[in-house]
């Protein structure tokens, strides 16, 4: 049973985009797979303790840097994709780097990696004569935005079928952590770092090793959605609000279980839909709201998640 | 030509000096919660948000006189610190550091869109026009100069506060050892409550400074918080002199890279500062422990 059932929903997600044409619906779960994505990315690295604010930075990275190497440079999302992973991947080693070395933790690193978000957004906004500032930026069309060149693709069942691949890979690199040894270190330096480091772990490397995967998985995710919506701005692809909806999602889930982050983006994404569809322009915030206070209200008492917590009680009624 | 160079260097490095006070008292705040609770309050630009938005109820709609108005105003935040610490991060005190950092992130969402859904997204202002103070060829805000005045006079008050009386004796004494001090007869639920709404204070007395130079909107916050997080971070967090040099450091950078440049370039160049610091004192200007 639980060995077929993955298979099972894993055919029935694929199958969707070929019986299901609905532009709309399949919007909603394009963006909820990307977000979905985002946010395990985010989890990687979140659930060993290591919680990280900057992550709206590296996405606001990763999506500019591709978007600016195709309008400037011409060059294909191809190699634009990669590009921007490895400039993300260097602005996560120059910041992560003196953190883990000095033995910046807790607080402190989510102070310091909030300030990277905040950086960001402000160069993005201050380079306004290149990026367009907050007024937001736009790849250039190619062959009437169908073009695999330029990954871009007019149908949404193009992107469905990209969105899903992309993030059924996230939940296997997920899962690939689980099982290494880099798992077993990083538990270890999360509970006292001086003792594992006291038992030869290399608290340094490991700690940036799954920082440097959870930045440039960031860059991808943020590549994706650029190539998607074909519209970035400095506020929804960078900034603390970014940063925090991340690590909200992924809580509000339950970021020690694999699908939590996923559940996070369905939970959100739906909830401010539905306000938006039901509500209009007078819903206005509303969401946030909601969200604000399940946030606060997760964390005091279901700090594990609505998954962790659902598989919990799913054990103990088991005994 | 070169006269009127340095005129202008000279009105920057004024006006620095002026927003240091500014951007001092919001660290200050933040420093002192930090220090004693040992709790990062993400929302504490929200709460001076929500004072500024006292100010132009009480001002503007009430036609409150301005200092009965900051009066209220301050008391109001202070009781909103208590609130807060109550309800948020009284049941986390137990919990990992980082929950409680999050829960506040959580409340940031909440008075964000509160603000959005009951105020609305308009631009407010209390309408007050504060003139403009001309010294031998140099503009220098009177808005701003009253705003540092009334920071630095905050900071005096809370210094002889923590330094002459039995509370504040004990605040400090609490920051110190956590452990120790609740078996030497100090209450620490009503120190932490009492060092709340001093924060809380605080932020309101921002708020009322902040309310005269700025519009109100519901994301004003966004304006003041990172760069408050960045100053306490470069300062040693918890660490109320250094917090107070870094702001005076920060708000030079950003006067005199804003002379020329535009200003978010001055924003930029003192976030990249506080990078480059992060190398050289990864643990604040004046490092506080090992």
């Amino acid at each position: 049973m639980n060995r077929v059932l993955p298979w099972v929903i894993g055919a029935a997600l694929v199958a969707v985009p070929f019986v299901y044409h609905e532009p709309y619906p399949l919007h909603i779960m394009v963006i909820i797979l990307i977000w979905s994505f985002l946010y395990t990315s985010w989890s990687v690295m979140g659930r060993f303790g290591l919680v990280s604010l900057g992550h709206g930075g590296f996405m606001g990275i990763g999506a500019y840097v591709l978007a600016l190497l195709w309008n400037y440079a011409g060059l294909t999302p191809w190699l634009g994709i990669p590009v921007a992973m490895l400039a993300t991947a260097a602005i996560a080693l120059l910041i992560a780097y003196p953190c883990f070395r000095f033995r910046i933790i807790g607080h402190y690193f989510a102070l310091v990696t909030l300030a990277l978000s905040a950086i960001v957004q402000q160069v993005i906004t201050a380079t306004r004569d290149y990026t367009g500032g907050s007024l937001g930026y736009t790849p250039n069309p190619y062959h009437r935005g169908n073009s695999i060149y330029a990954l871009q693709f007019s149908g949404k069942e193009t992107w469905y079928l990209i969105a899903l691949g992309a993030w059924a890979v996230a939940l296997l690199i997920r899962r690939q952590v689980e099982r290494s040894m880099l798992r077993y270190a990083l538990e270890a330096i999360a509970e006292d770092e001086d003792a594992a480091a006291a038992a030869g772990v290399h608290v340094t490397a490991e700690k940036l090793k799954i920082t440097l995967l959870s930045a440039m998985m960031t860059a991808f995710g943020a590549a994706l959605y650029c190539q998607y919506q074909l519209f970035i701005s400095p506020d929804t692809v960078s900034g603390i609000t970014v940063s925090l909806q991340m690590v909200f999602a992924a809580v509000v889930g339950g970021i020690y279980v694999g699908v939590g982050p996923t559940v996070g983006a369905i939970i959100t994404i739906v909830l401010a839909e539905v306000l938006r569809i039901g509500f209009g322009t007078a819903a206005v915030g509303w969401d946030n709201l909601i969200y604000g206070i399940l946030l606060v209200v997760f964390i005091i008492f279901l700090p594990q998640g609505i998954v962790g917590s659902v598989q919990a009680r799913w054990a103990a009624a088991r005994q | 030509m070169f006269d009127i160079f340095d005129i202008y260097l000279l009105e920057a490095l004024i006006n620095g000096v002026l927003l240091g006070g500014v951007l001092a008292l919001l660290a200050l705040g933040l420093n002192l919660i930090f220090g004693v609770i040992d709790v990062v309050w993400i929302c504490y630009a929200e709460l001076i948000m929500l004072g500024m938005y006292g100010m132009y109820y009480l001002y503007v709609v009430y036609h409150l006189p301005f200092v009965l108005a900051a009066v209220i105003c301050i008391a109001g935040v202070g009781g909103l610190g208590v609130v807060l610490h109550l309800l948020v991060i009284s049941p986390l005190l137990n919990a990992m550091p980082i929950n409680q950092l999050l829960a506040t992130g959580g409340v940031l969402f909440f008075l964000q869109s509160f603000a959005t859904v009951a105020f609305g997204i308009d631009f407010r202002n209390l309408g007050i026009r504060l003139p403009v103070l001309e010294v031998s060829g140099m503009f220098l805000s009177y808005a701003r100069l009253l705003a540092c005045g009334a920071a630095l006079a905050g900071m005096v008050v809370l210094y002889f506060f923590l330094a002459r009386t039995y509370t504040g004796a004990a605040i400090r004494a609490i920051a110190q050892d956590r452990q120790i001090m609740p078996l030497m007869g100090v209450d620490a639920k009503r120190i932490y409550v009492i060092t709340s709404l001093i924060g809380g204070a605080l932020a309101g007395l921002a708020a009322c400074l902040l309310v005269l130079q700025y519009d109100i909107h519901p994301f004003i916050g966004l304006t003041f918080g990172p760069i408050t997080f960045m100053i306490c971070v470069l300062g040693g967090l918890g660490n109320m002199i250094g917090g107070f040099v870094a702001a005076f450091v920060f708000a030079e950078i950003i006067e005199v890279s804003g002379l020329y440049l535009d200003l978010e370039w001055g924003y930029v160049f003192a976030f990249a500062f506080f990078i480059a610091m992060m190398f050289v004192r990864p643990r604040g200007l004046m490092a506080r422990r090992s």
